[in-house]
């Protein structure tokens, strides 16, 4: 048993709502160093928003957000890169550029992408198997290839809290599998990943947060908030899960179009 | 994030070429030992005269023309994240014109024409700044992405309405101050005779430069999109802000010198983007390099190939800008 730690990252009384709608309330949420949270939810039930809340780019509709329990806002765009990275799932390309240089922007708070930063860039390109890559127009890589370059820009800032938005949407199975692996390397980190696929949640997850959209929230350790019923109501389908090796699967068992 | 270091010293070599070139070449002959002899202060009185009374204005504005027209260019090309915008997508060109067709429409004199470019400018700029204040003062930008599109489409919107107002002061106008009306339009650089104006315009162009490469890195990050770049720590409206008016400021500046001189501040960028890459760092100095050259080189051809006719330089920077364009894209 480890000694609780300080958290990194709070949620308190939050509340998120779009286009009117209410998608979660009284959300209080702490992660702390070395957690890894996996946030599920329907389409459209604010998985991404929370996301922008918790980088301080949206403020929350209600309640508040405390990165090292000083709230968000206070902190500057300078500070706040300093302690928390972002992986968003749309990249804006517009001109021709290296992957390596794409990854080195990373380092604009350090100062040294011509320097140490360099270095960085290059050993997380090769952790996430791009190293083949790191000279090509960024412009130029496959959906799946340019998240793990995002992934790593990502990562490259070096912070104690990373946010990923969906990271493994785009991935081949044995990169899906490669870049959870890679993840579960960072032991000291706090970092929040939204998901779709329950069975990668499950692997990479020590904490889940599931938001269903229409209010309600349920967070807390992965096993016990991974349960047939939760993940049934959540998604307004049935999902068991099957034990397989020793290990959990969740499956689908009823069409979608249910009622 | 190498710059080319072979590209610079002939950057740096063909401009001064140029300036030479403009101080030498015209309808009075001056040879190189007489340039020579005049630029260390001696020779003759008429040599003189010709050199630093005609020929320097005209240069050094015209490289104050050309080197702010690439920057404005060069730094609307990345906060817009769009290759095709020029200096003149924000309407700032547009509102000069008006005013200073206007002044050409009542007969004012040739400083008058320059004050209300000048101040048509300003005004548009401020216009500009309001209209757009959501996406240039505060946060919202971050949660869409709009940023960048309400800042294009405000200026946009501005340079349609100042085409209107030009065509109906166009329409108005006496037929005899049309070919006036023209060159201003397409951009002339007869009206610099003052040396001193010439110098202060390129001085500005430089201030212009310094606060622009202070924020070369941030715009780098910021290219690639406002959320991402205000994760990574950059101040993304201050810093739109801030380049959105360093590019208003030197467009003011050179439409103020020259007119709406075509081209340059489009072409220069595209073609330094060729030889060094998208680095901000690198790519607005090396903009800023080339488009003064080229508008130095355009104006010697537009006053000496049909002497005594002298063509506006607008005319001669697309002439000259598109062949190369092309070669330079076609060689990729």
């Amino acid at each position: 048993m480890t000694v609780t730690r300080a958290p990194l990252l709070k949620l308190a009384d939050v509340a998120l709502a779009a286009a009117g709608r209410t998608l979660v309330e009284h959300l209080d949420l702490e992660i702390r160093p070395g957690e890894r949270w996996a946030v599920l939810g329907p389409n459209g039930a604010g998985k991404s928003t929370l996301l922008r809340v918790m980088s301080g780019a949206r403020s929350p509709d209600a309640g508040a957000v405390l990165i090292d329990n000083l709230p968000i806002d206070r902190y500057g765009e300078i500070d706040l890169a300093r302690v928390r990275a972002l992986v968003t799932d749309r990249w804006i390309d517009p001109f021709a550029s290296s992957v390596l240089d794409t990854v080195l922007t990373a380092r604009y708070v350090f100062g040294d992408e011509d320097g140490a930063g360099e270095q960085v860039a290059r050993r997380l390109l090769t952790a996430l198997d791009c190293a083949h890559l790191m000279q090509r127009d960024v412009r130029r890589l496959s959906r799946g290839e340019r998240q793990r370059v995002a992934i790593a820009t990502a990562l490259a800032q070096a912070t104690p809290t990373v946010l990923l938005d969906e990271p493994t949407a785009h991935q081949d199975p044995r990169h899906q599998a490669w870049v959870i692996e890679h993840l579960l390397t960072l032991d000291d980190r706090a970092l929040v990943a939204t998901l779709h696929d329950i069975n990668a949640a499950a692997r990479f997850a020590t904490h889940v947060l599931l938001i269903s959209g229409r209010g309600v929230y349920l967070a807390g350790p992965a096993d016990d908030v991974l349960q047939d019923d939760a993940l049934s109501d959540l998604f307004q389908t049935r999902i068991g899960a099957v034990i397989a090796d020793g290990e959990r699967f969740f499956r689908v068992r009823s069409p979608a179009r249910s009622a | 994030m190498k710059p080319t270091a072979r590209a610079w010293p002939l950057l740096a070599v063909a401009g001064a070429a140029s300036l030479l070139l403009a101080l030498a070449v015209g309808s009075v002959p001056v040879s190189p030992s007489q340039l020579l002899a005049t630029l260390a202060g001696q020779g003759d009185s008429a040599a003189r005269d010709v050199i630093w009374q005609l020929r320097a204005p005209r240069a050094v504005a015209g490289f104050a023309v050309g080197a702010g027209l690439a920057l404005a260019g060069a730094l609307l090309q990345g906060l817009l994240r769009n290759p095709l915008a020029d200096p003149y997508v924000l309407g700032i060109s547009g509102g000069a014109a008006v005013a200073a067709i206007g002044a050409i429409a009542l007969g004012l004199s040739s400083g008058l024409i320059q004050l209300a470019a000048a101040l048509g400018a300003m005004a548009t700029l401020g216009l500009l700044f309001i209209l757009a204040r959501r996406a240039l003062f505060t946060r919202d930008a971050l949660e869409s992405e709009q940023g960048t599109t309400a800042v294009l489409l405000t200026g946009v919107m501005i340079a349609s309405f100042a085409a209107a107002l030009l065509s109906l002061v166009l329409s108005l106008a006496p037929d005899a101050r049309l070919r006036t009306m023209v060159f201003w339009l397409l951009g002339d650089l007869a009206g610099a005779t003052d040396l001193r104006a010439a110098l202060t315009a390129l001085v500005a162009i430089g201030v212009a430069f310094a606060i622009a490469l202070r924020h070369a890195a941030a715009l780098n990050l910021l290219v690639r999109g406002d959320l991402q770049a205000y994760t990574q720590g950059v101040r993304v409206a201050h810093t739109r802000r801030t380049l959105v008016l360093v590019a208003a400021l030197a467009t003011g500046a050179a439409v103020t010198l020259a007119g709406a001189v075509g081209f340059v501040g489009f072409v220069a960028p595209h073609l330094m983007r060729l030889v060094f890459g998208n680095d901000q760092r690198v790519l607005l100095p090396a903009s800023g390099l080339a488009g003064g050259t080229l508008v130095v080189l355009a104006d010697t051809v537009a006053r000496s190939a049909f002497a005594p006719l002298q063509l506006p330089v607008g005319v001669l920077t697309a002439l000259i800008g598109v062949p190369v364009f092309l070669w330079l894209l076609a060689r990729r």
